[in-house]
């Protein structure tokens, strides 16, 4: 049973041996430590990239270009009184932190981090002569995985919350679980897009199909799904625009309001850690992760380095792309109201992804059973402007009703 | 191997639901719930059911108890009951007798219909690495064809619901002193 559970990874079929075993403590070793580099630098990226977007200079006095900033600050948080408020429920008050840090972290085992996966090689290297995937963990049901966990995340903001025992954390944590439970389902679902296009959930099957431009998963799915998956992804992190929870000028500081040094520095860090978390699946589920680019036959290699840390240079210029646009969303979006939030979320995002969803199923049941494409989507095309046109009448019926009721939204 | 991780998971599972009953704050009963489903997630691990695995995670730990513990916080429940106050009158003799009587079919069912949990347990694939999703196929199968029947009238008992619960929601408001 256990070669069961292990067996996902080819290093760990059959037989235990030491060199396999080192290989995945060493895997499990560069993880950890590149995602809290990574993390690092990240929060020096964002205020680097904010302070330029706002004719600032930014962190520029710790280390070269301020690169060290967010060190000195760690320290400092580190040395800070650790404050336990009086009202609170100790227990999960210190349990909190860990709940949001560990999934951060625990996220990052299923993307691909590099390999080479021309010629149908499948992302697989060789290693002292073991093969194995530059990736942790490559379990049967994939970026389930990711969403399993991005769907607990949640309890630690919301338990931050709730056992501060004061107000304004909690109405924080109450947004916090509102928002990351409506989000989810259209995250869920324009992901059920890409899963209906590669007929996989391995996060490696994935980037092995996406092969050339063209076949990126977001020309593939036809680009909705990957808007959506972006703007859910940003609501499910808790990132500007849809910071809610830490909504400072009305929930003083949110769901941390109470906390002070290193179990702070925790939250925070699990926030910058989810964003490049978020910003790799992006990348692995639409943009074809470690896969240079390819356009038709010619593919832009970078010379001189093997194809296999080819592709952690593609994955990191891709990765970087998508940080930068996270930041660029936080400098210029105004924070979203939270009914407007709702509305976004059920009334746009769940009916889009889900119709979305549906006109790639009906092509592909079209496609098995040979029938003209273009009437299967003319018909679907003709289905879902159907049930938009439901939809709204039911919307204005309900807003209708509302007036009645004498409600002003 | 297997019996360490039976016996953690198990004890996963005993634990967080005698916290269910047993704490005094909602949040905490709430909470050990979490830690029984995660108990649950790991036995299907180890039974190679990786896709119920992961949805008892997703629906069950990451929607569900969410949405106790948001309705817990937003009513403001959420203080520390007395527990040795008995609000209905025999409640705890009677739980005690209709439990022990579950826990007696359930034992009874297991035992009678043991031949037929190997020969059903014989559909599942287990995942290789030419096919991780083996699994899923089958199970996919198994509800949109043969089961298929089953499958919409439970998503209909769904919608009944929510439509039930948004008309009794509604109506309280019109009826009370809201608005």
């Amino acid at each position: 049973m256990i070669s069961a559970l292990l067996s996902v990874d080819p290093l760990l079929d059959g037989k235990l041996l030491w060199t396999p075993l080192i290989i995945v403590l060493v895997k499990v070793l560069i993880v950890f430590v590149v995602g809290l580099v990574a993390t690092m630098l990240m929060v020096w990226f964002e205020r680097k990239v904010i302070a330029g977007m706002q004719n600032r200079v930014g962190p520029n006095k710790a280390g070269p270009w301020g690169l060290l900033q967010t060190l000195a600050d760690g320290i400092k948080l580190f040395f800070k009184e650790d404050l336990l408020p009086e009202r609170s429920d100790k227990f999960v008050f210190k349990l909190a932190p860990y709940l949001t840090l560990v999934p951060a972290f625990l996220a990052f085992a299923i993307i691909p981090l590099g390999g080479d996966f021309r010629d149908g090689k499948g992302g697989m290297v060789t290693m002292f002569g073991h093969q194995t995937r530059l990736q942790l963990a490559d379990p049967p049901i994939g970026v389930l995985f990711a969403l399993a966990i991005s769907s607990i995340a949640v309890y630690g903001i919301m338990l931050a919350g709730w056992s501060s025992g004061s107000k304004y954390p909690l109405l924080g944590s109450v947004r916090a679980s509102a928002q990351m439970v409506s989000y989810e389902a259209a995250l869920g679902l324009s992901l059920g897009a890409v899963l209906l296009v590669s007929g996989t959930l391995s996060t490696a099957g994935i980037v092995n199909l996406q092969t050339s431009v063209g076949r990126w998963n977001i020309v593939a799915t036809g680009f909705v799904p990957f808007f959506i998956f972006l703007i859910a992804a940003t609501a499910e992190m808790n990132r500007p625009p849809f910071d809610l929870v830490e909504a400072e000028q009305e929930l003083v500081g949110g769901f941390n309001t109470e906390y002070s040094s290193i179990r702070f520095a925790l939250f925070f860090l699990a926030e910058f850690m989810n964003t490049i978390t978020m910003s790799a699946l992006i990348v692995t589920l639409f943009f074809g992760g470690p896969q240079p680019i390819t356009i038709g036959n010619t593919t832009l290699d970078i010379p001189v380095l093997p194809n296999a840390l080819e592709g952690t240079v593609w994955l990191l210029l891709k990765v970087l792309v998508f940080l930068y646009i996270y930041v660029w969303f936080r400098a210029t979006l105004p924070r979203f109201r939270y009914d407007q939030l709702m509305d976004l979320g059920w009334k746009v995002l769940i009916p889009a992804s889900l119709g979305w969803f549906m006109l790639l199923a009906a092509q592909r049941v079209g496609r098995d059973a040979g029938w003209d494409q273009i009437v299967v989507t003319l018909v679907s095309a003709l289905v879902l402007i159907g049930g938009y046109a439901l939809l709204q009448l039911a919307q204005k019926v309900s807003r209708s009703n509302r007036e009645k009721d004498g409600a002003s939204f | 191997m297997e019996l360490v991780v039976f016996v953690l998971a198990a004890a996963m599972v005993l634990g967080g639901a005698l916290g269910v009953v047993t704490r005094a704050n909602p949040v905490h009963a709430a909470m050990s719930l979490v830690l029984t489903l995660f108990g649950i997630a790991v036995m299907f691990v180890s039974h190679n059911a990786h896709f119920l695995a992961a949805v008892q995670v997703i629906v069950y730990a990451g929607a569900i108890v969410v949405l106790f513990l948001f309705v817990i916080m937003l009513l403001g429940v959420d203080e520390s009951e007395d527990l040795s106050v008995e609000p209905i009158a025999k409640q705890r003799p009677l739980a005690l007798i209709l439990g022990g009587g579950l826990v007696a079919i359930i034992i009874a069912a297991v035992v009678t219909g043991r031949e037929n949990f190997a020969s059903a347990g014989g559909a599942l694939e287990s995942a290789t690495l030419e096919s991780p999703d083996a699994n899923i196929r089958a199970l996919a199968r198994s509800i949109f064809s043969t089961n298929v029947f089953a499958f919409e009238i439970t998503s209909v008992l769904l919608l009944v619901a929510v439509v039930g619960t948004v008309v009794m929601a509604r109506r309280m408001k019109s009826l009370g002193t809201g608005k």
